[in-house]
């Protein structure tokens, strides 16, 4: 199911004052593919997300979304063109019921009008009843229907975690961009986030970018790696070829031994 | 459907509180002292509510709330007293003007946060008042002249306006977006929001309803002064906010009939009121420090018996 060029990042650079967190990052990914983003602490990692995601402008190069340049884009504009994302510190709307949590997200999507829903024409009530159905829909794949009226605070860690998922999914994106989907699970939850992972990117067509540091997990799923250390990309390529690189086994091997 | 059915059950109430009020004031059953208590009561409510669009729901800290009073006070002041135009039309036209103000201010201040965004907000309402203290054409500090135009009807059909308008925006995808950005901010911009749109949306529903508030206010005296939309002012519609509860809309109401009540009363022992009302505020504070109603809707508590809660 691979295809076409989806994303490309030419270039791409960060510089906060003096220090260049990320620079001259070049990447790319097909229409379909799993991709891993991996690097030790402090690599650059989740800088590069933010800047995919308009969070953070990138000071150099450029990022060609589906034929359409996203730099300066805020980041609602970006996930309103189809990337969407997870947070590596879970940002649930936690006094929002799960299902809210899912609804805010489907908000783009939906059409009905502030003055429909102040005035409570049928507009109002047609797209809201779309919103209810749609976001019950996406709670069910993961398994949190029974969980809808909960306050999203409530829910255990690995199930929130799953709701971000979730949410990022109802925005209905192209590309999904997960920032340690595994981070704090044991072995059980991580195996069981794969298999989600690869279930969800079969049943809607998705390209993913993945940040994760345990390693079974990336080696597992994923097609292709691309390491950063130190803000600059040291290797890509499939997991086989990533194990071999002396450069990647240098960048973690310290850490790797005393961690 | 159950829910057209709660509606209409809200909506009959309504008319009945009306219809007891209006009959008992004609019949001279309430004196014109607890008329205006009543009065006031509704404007307070209407200025609670307005309020809690922009803290409780949005949750941008705004303490400059007196400053849309004073523009929809003043400017229905000038239309149905100098250019001698029907109260409804000034009701009309000050709500939009305090609307247009909040505009202009939400948009440079709604980029800050939190202590920022209080300072600012509050300096603004500053401006505002001290515009029109040096305005010679609305009399300056003497105050203007206005005629007695308010009464029980448009006050509580204001209350219902205001309540049925902001509860509507809150219940939807709307309303959703603005819980989002007062829960999670970065969040509610990573799922699509847009939400300096949706910060600027509710400053400016909050702005119109305290204009609204604030012509109904200037036409229940013969005066209306500068001095009186001062930041206390201010504070006092913040108070009702955060005393019924950050994001509970009947939390916010139920204040502001709590402390116009207990202000009313307070007013005979004119020595130790300021005393006794912020012992008040205190006591509720210490015991519910969420406010009175926390989170919760009034509505919420009616369910209860049924399910047994969610929480």
């Amino acid at each position: 199911m691979t295809g076409n060029l989806l994303i490309k990042v030419e270039n791409m650079g960060i510089q906060f004052g003096g220090l260049k967190a990320v620079q001259a990052v070049n990447m790319y990914l097909n229409q379909g593919e799993l991709v891993g983003l991996i690097g030790p602490n402090g690599a650059g990692k989740t800088t590069s997300f933010n800047m995919l995601t308009g969070v953070y402008t990138p000071t150099e190069g450029t990022i060609t979304f589906d034929g359409l340049k996203l730099n300066g884009l805020a980041p609602y504009q970006v996930t309103q063109k189809g990337i969407s994302r997870t947070f590596q510190n879970i940002r649930l709307f936690k006094e929002l019921s799960v299902l809210d949590n899912v609804k805010v997200a489907n908000h783009s999507l939906a059409k009905h009008s502030m003055w429909s829903s102040i005035f409570r024409l049928p507009a109002h009530f047609k797209g809201e009843a779309e919103m209810e159905h749609q976001s019950i829909e996406f709670l069910k794949i993961f398994g949190l229907d029974v969980y809808k009226d909960e306050l999203a605070k409530n829910l255990p860690y690995g199930m929130q975690r799953r709701l971000e998922i979730a949410r990022a999914l109802a925005a209905n994106p192209k590309l999904l961009l997960l920032d340690e989907p595994a981070a704090g699970m044991n072995p059980q939850e991580t195996h069981d986030l794969m298999e989600l992972i690869a279930f969800i990117r079969k049943e809607f067509g998705l390209t993913i970018l993945l940040i994760e540091h345990d390693m079974s997990l990336v080696m597992g799923i994923c097609e292709r790696i691309y390491v950063l250390d130190h803000g600059q990309l040291i290797a890509d390529g499939t997991p086989e070829e990533i194990r071999n690189n002396p450069k990647v086994i240098e960048a973690y091997l310290g850490e790797e031994v005393i961690g | 459907m159950k829910k057209s059915k709660v509606f209409w059950g809200y909506a009959v109430l309504a008319l009945v509180i009306y219809a007891v009020v209006q009959v008992l004031i004609s019949t001279g059953a309430i004196d014109i002292y607890y008329k205006n208590m009543l009065i006031t009561m509704c404007i307070n409510i209407m200025l609670a509510v307005s309020l809690h669009i922009v803290i409780g729901v949005t949750g941008q800290f705004s303490i400059g709330h007196a400053g849309f009073l004073a523009v929809g006070a003043y400017i229905s002041a000038i239309i149905t007293t100098k250019l001698m135009l029907p109260f409804p039309l000034a009701i009309l036209l000050g709500a939009l003007a305090a609307a247009g103000a909040g505009l202009i201010v939400g948009i440079p201040t709604l980029r800050l946060k939190g202590d920022y965004l209080a300072i600012a907000t509050l300096g603004f309402a500053e401006i505002i008042r001290i515009i029109f203290l040096n305005t010679d054409y609305v009399g300056g500090a003497a105050g203007m002249q206005v005629k007695y135009l308010s009464n029980w009807t448009y006050a509580f059909v204001g209350v219902v306006l205001t309540i049925l308008v902001i509860s509507n925006f809150t219940n939807s995808r709307h309303g959703r977006a603005c819980i989002s950005i007062r829960e999670d901010e970065i969040a509610a911009d990573a799922m699509g929001i847009n939400t300096t749109y949706y910060k600027v949306v509710a400053f400016v529903i909050g702005s119109f309803f305290a204009g609204l508030a604030g012509a109904i206010f200037a036409h229940n005296f013969y005066i209306i002064q500068p001095t009186t939309f001062g930041f206390l002012k201010s504070f006092d519609i913040l108070i009702y906010v955060v005393l019924g509860g950050l994001g509970s809309l009947s939390g916010s109401v139920i204040a502001a009939i709590f402390l116009t009540v207990v202000s009313t009363y307070l007013a005979n022992f004119p020595e130790t009121r300021m005393i006794i009302y912020s012992l008040v505020l205190i006591i509720v504070m210490l015991y519910r420090p969420t406010g009175l109603m926390g989170t919760k809707e009034i509505t919420d508590l009616f369910k209860f018996g049924k399910k047994g809660g969610t929480k």
